[in-house]
């Protein structure tokens, strides 16, 4: 038992590691989800409901936002999924430096530890994942807890970022061009150009509040010279290209599964690589200014960036396409994998269509910050990223435990899941822009129209911690009762179910593969297997 | 061809827009515009914009995972590689016909902005400042109320607002405003009250443990009724300054 740990502990394998993330994002999933149970019970009606201390509101808001963005979506995409499936795609034995590897999944676990501090602390940080000064430098809060998380998973990502841009371009095996790369191993490849260049800006804001708070600095106290709004800009100038951190490894682990569950090609590969991917890194860094569209900013730089952030459309535009067109003419089979793909791209309509209102500054003067703003974001980048995490992990399943998954449970997982997030966030997008009801908010006396959609919403939520807990056990069955898998149960092209499953501890293959003269990932329909 | 042809006159159509949505709109006696109701005007347009754009996807995606189904399981998909022509193509003509719509979008929607931003001449104008949890507003004759905004109907009203702690969001969901208040800058919104009534304010910013307990009234008075008011309130404040 203690040689297991150990093996697991001081790992460098970028599987092990991989799992290792797996395991660490999805206990913060589970917790950070527990944290939405107690805020939807208590937002079911108005008045207090399981508590009279809107503090206790403020803390639990406070961990599901940070949790489930710094400790779930982004490590269990560039960790977990980036880790396993990349050296595999590009037939590496494994990551360039696998003893930096270990490193970040190591910052990765003592930054959840310090996460967990919260509950044990007793002034619990209370400034939302945001941090905005003053108030994160006011309030008696633990707001250090919160630079410190922050600073150690972001440690972590920047390790990352060195490791994989290193081991995606230098360590493909001989024959495997860039236009033969799966869109996962793209996607993930412009993820980590954003993190790399954008979260040292995240850890210069956060540590700056603080030194305000804890080192009588002034960078946002304007009584002594210091700007308040310094650090808006500094936080979403990481934070919005952030949103694309996510979004592309989930919309490329999205690509793989649905071109391997209808075992097509990629509909205009080099468009949604250069055009997509591509148009994504360079525009996300220009728009920022759509999260200050009320905090007035100069008129001339609100209505530039609203121009910028509608032509994220057009690279996200050719993303759908290709996805779309990539079903034209398929052999689609409804396994569950595929139904959390195909349920992303519809997601990503709802989601993304809506932003389209957000980015026109006008419009957002009435909706920012409202329940309509929730609704949006948990669509296009809570929602369909968990569904693409939820669909990698039955996708890449049969391979790292070498057993299959009941399909029935599963299946009855994901169709409770998807019910209840459009119970919960199609309301929300109403009751924001009908009522107005601002976010972050622990009661609602002024909206008595709002109540009604909150029971929904509360039903809701039941409904996904019902379908989180079938997934689960779908899961934790298939480690013990599931049939041996196979090496390629999904008939997929991809260079990863070319080894066995699950693959060798060392090395990967026996030998590094050998790849034929025209072969890709997505070659279907063709004799080039 | 003829695609490119109506991609490219849309195209144009909404650059003329964007043009002429730069050219100076003062200077011309006109009506003091509705915010409110040129938000509701375009969110509807937006609205229906993106509902359009949302079934077609929907629809060719379902007809897709109909038509597409696997009927053997042996059976592969059978989509050809693109051709150089076909990629160039489903390329650039989505690429002009997204950026169109933005550019469409983004000129009605700087068109409001200017409305939004450009303050009536006549507008009655309060000072408001922001503090946990209050909002504190101060009338040109020295007046001051707490958590509730007096105004006379049929007059433009702007807020200059500041806070004295944290961030702060002034917020009327009727009027479709806010704009943050944040200490050491001076922010504005202004918005045009036309019946008496009571509207609620609220706070929209995050800012500590009663943030949601942070709103209080926007009251609309007829103008006769606030004129005397307000007259009132003044003599009261010179009275009170004879006093002391």
């Amino acid at each position: 038992m203690m040689n297991v740990l150990k093996d697991w502990i001081f790992t460098t394998d970028h599987k092990k590691i991989g799992l290792l993330y797996l395991i660490g994002s999805i206990a913060a999933f589970a917790l950070a989800g527990c944290m939405a149970l107690l805020m939807r019970t208590e937002l079911s009606a108005i008045g207090p409901t399981i508590t009279d201390n809107p503090g206790d509101y403020n803390v639990w808001l406070y961990f599901h936002g940070a949790a489930m963005i710094l400790g779930f979506q982004i490590p269990a995409l560039t960790g977990f999924l980036a880790n396993y499936l990349i050296p595999l795609q590009i037939g590496a034995r494994d990551v360039a430096f696998p003893r930096v590897n270990a490193l970040s999944v190591w910052l990765f676990y003592m930054g959840i530890v310090l996460a967990l501090m919260t509950f044990v602390v007793p002034n619990p940080p209370d400034v939302m994942w945001t941090g905005y000064p003053p108030y994160s430098v006011l309030t008696p809060g633990n707001t250090a807890l919160y630079t410190f998380t922050v600073l150690l998973l972001g440690f972590a990502s920047i390790l990352g970022g060195v490791n994989f841009l290193t081991t995606i371009t230098f360590m493909r095996a001989p024959g495997i061009g860039w236009n033969q790369l799966n869109v996962f191993t793209w996607c993930t490849y412009g993820a980590f150009i954003l993190q790399l260049i954008f979260v040292p800006v995240l850890g210069t804001a956060v540590t700056m509040i603080t030194l305000d708070k804890y080192m009588g600095t002034h960078f946002f106290d304007p009584a002594a010279g210091g700007d308040v709004l310094i650090y808006q800009n500094l936080f979403w100038f990481y934070s919005h290209p952030a949103v694309y951190v996510i979004f592309l490894p989930f919309i490329g682990i999205v690509f793989d599964i649905v071109a391997t569950f209808a075992r097509n090609r990629i509909f205009n590969y080099k468009a949604a690589i250069y055009g997509g991917v591509g148009g994504i890194v360079l525009l996300a860094g220009e728009v920022w200014i759509h999260h200050l569209y009320v905090t007035g900013m100069p008129d001339w730089i609100r209505v530039g960036q609203m121009i910028t952030t509608l032509m994220i459309s057009i690279p996200v535009g050719l993303l759908f396409i290709s996805l779309v067109g990539t079903l034209f003419k398929g052999s689609i089979d409804f396994r569950t994998p595929m139904l959390y793909g195909l349920s992303v791209i519809f997601l990503m309509l709802i989601g993304g269509l809506t932003g389209i209102p957000l980015a026109i500054v006008s419009l957002d003067l009435h909706v920012s910050d409202t329940y309509f703003i929730i609704g949006h974001f948990h669509y296009v980048m809570a929602v369909a990223g968990t569904f693409s995490i939820f669909g990698g992990v039955y996708y890449l399943y049969p391979k790292f435990t070498g057993k299959m998954y009941n399909e029935a449970i599963a299946k009855i997982g994901f169709w409770l899941s998807f019910i209840g997030v459009n119970t919960i966030f199609f309301p929300m997008m109403i009751v924001g822009v009908t009522t107005g009801m601002p976010r972050r908010y622990w009661d609602y006396s002024q909206f008595p129209d709002a109540a009604p959609y909150h029971t929904i919403m509360g039903i809701g939520a039941g409904i996904i911690a019902i379908g989180f807990i079938v997934i689960l056990i779908s899961w934790i069955h298939g480690l013990f009762k599931g049939t041996p898998a196979g090496d390629n149960p999904w008939g997929s092209r991809s260079l990863e179910w070319t080894t066995t499953s699950p693959p060798l501890a060392h090395g990967n293959w026996e030998a590094v593969p050998t790849i034929a003269e025209g072969w890709g990932p997505y070659e279907y329909g063709t004799d080039k297997a | 061809m003829h695609k490119l042809g109506m991609t490219g006159l849309s195209l144009t159509s909404s650059l003329f827009g964007f043009i002429a949505s730069l050219l100076p709109t003062s200077g011309f006696a006109k009506d003091i515009p509705d915010n409110a109701q040129g938000f509701d005007h375009l969110w509807y347009e937006v609205m229906v914009d993106i509902t359009i754009i949302g079934v077609i996807f929907a629809v060719i995606l379902v007809y897709f995972m109909i038509k597409y189904r696997r009927r053997s399981p042996d059976q592969e998909g059978s989509q050809k590689p693109m051709s150089a022509v076909s990629a160039v193509g489903w390329s650039v003509i989505p690429v002009f016909m997204f950026l169109a719509d933005d550019l469409y979008l983004a000129a009605s929607g700087w068109e409001l902005y200017n409305d939004y931003r450009n303050v009536p001449e006549n507008a009655f104008e309060v000072q408001m400042e922001a503090a946990m949890w209050t909002w504190d507003y101060t009338y040109p004759n020295g007046a001051k109320t707490y958590n509730e905004l007096r105004v006379p109907a049929g007059t433009p009203v702007v807020i200059r607002m500041t806070s004295r702690d944290t961030l702060h969001s002034h917020y009327i969901p009727d009027f479709r405003i806010k704009e943050d208040s944040m200490p050491g800058r001076v922010t504005y919104i202004w918005f045009y009250p036309q019946e008496p009534g009571e509207h609620v304010v609220t706070c929209a910013e995050y800012c500590g443990l009663l943030h949601s307990k942070m709103y209080g009234k926007i009251t609309v008075m007829p103008e006769d009724e606030f004129t005397a008011w307000y007259k009132n309130e003044g003599e009261n404040l010179e009275q009170a300054v004879a006093l002391n």
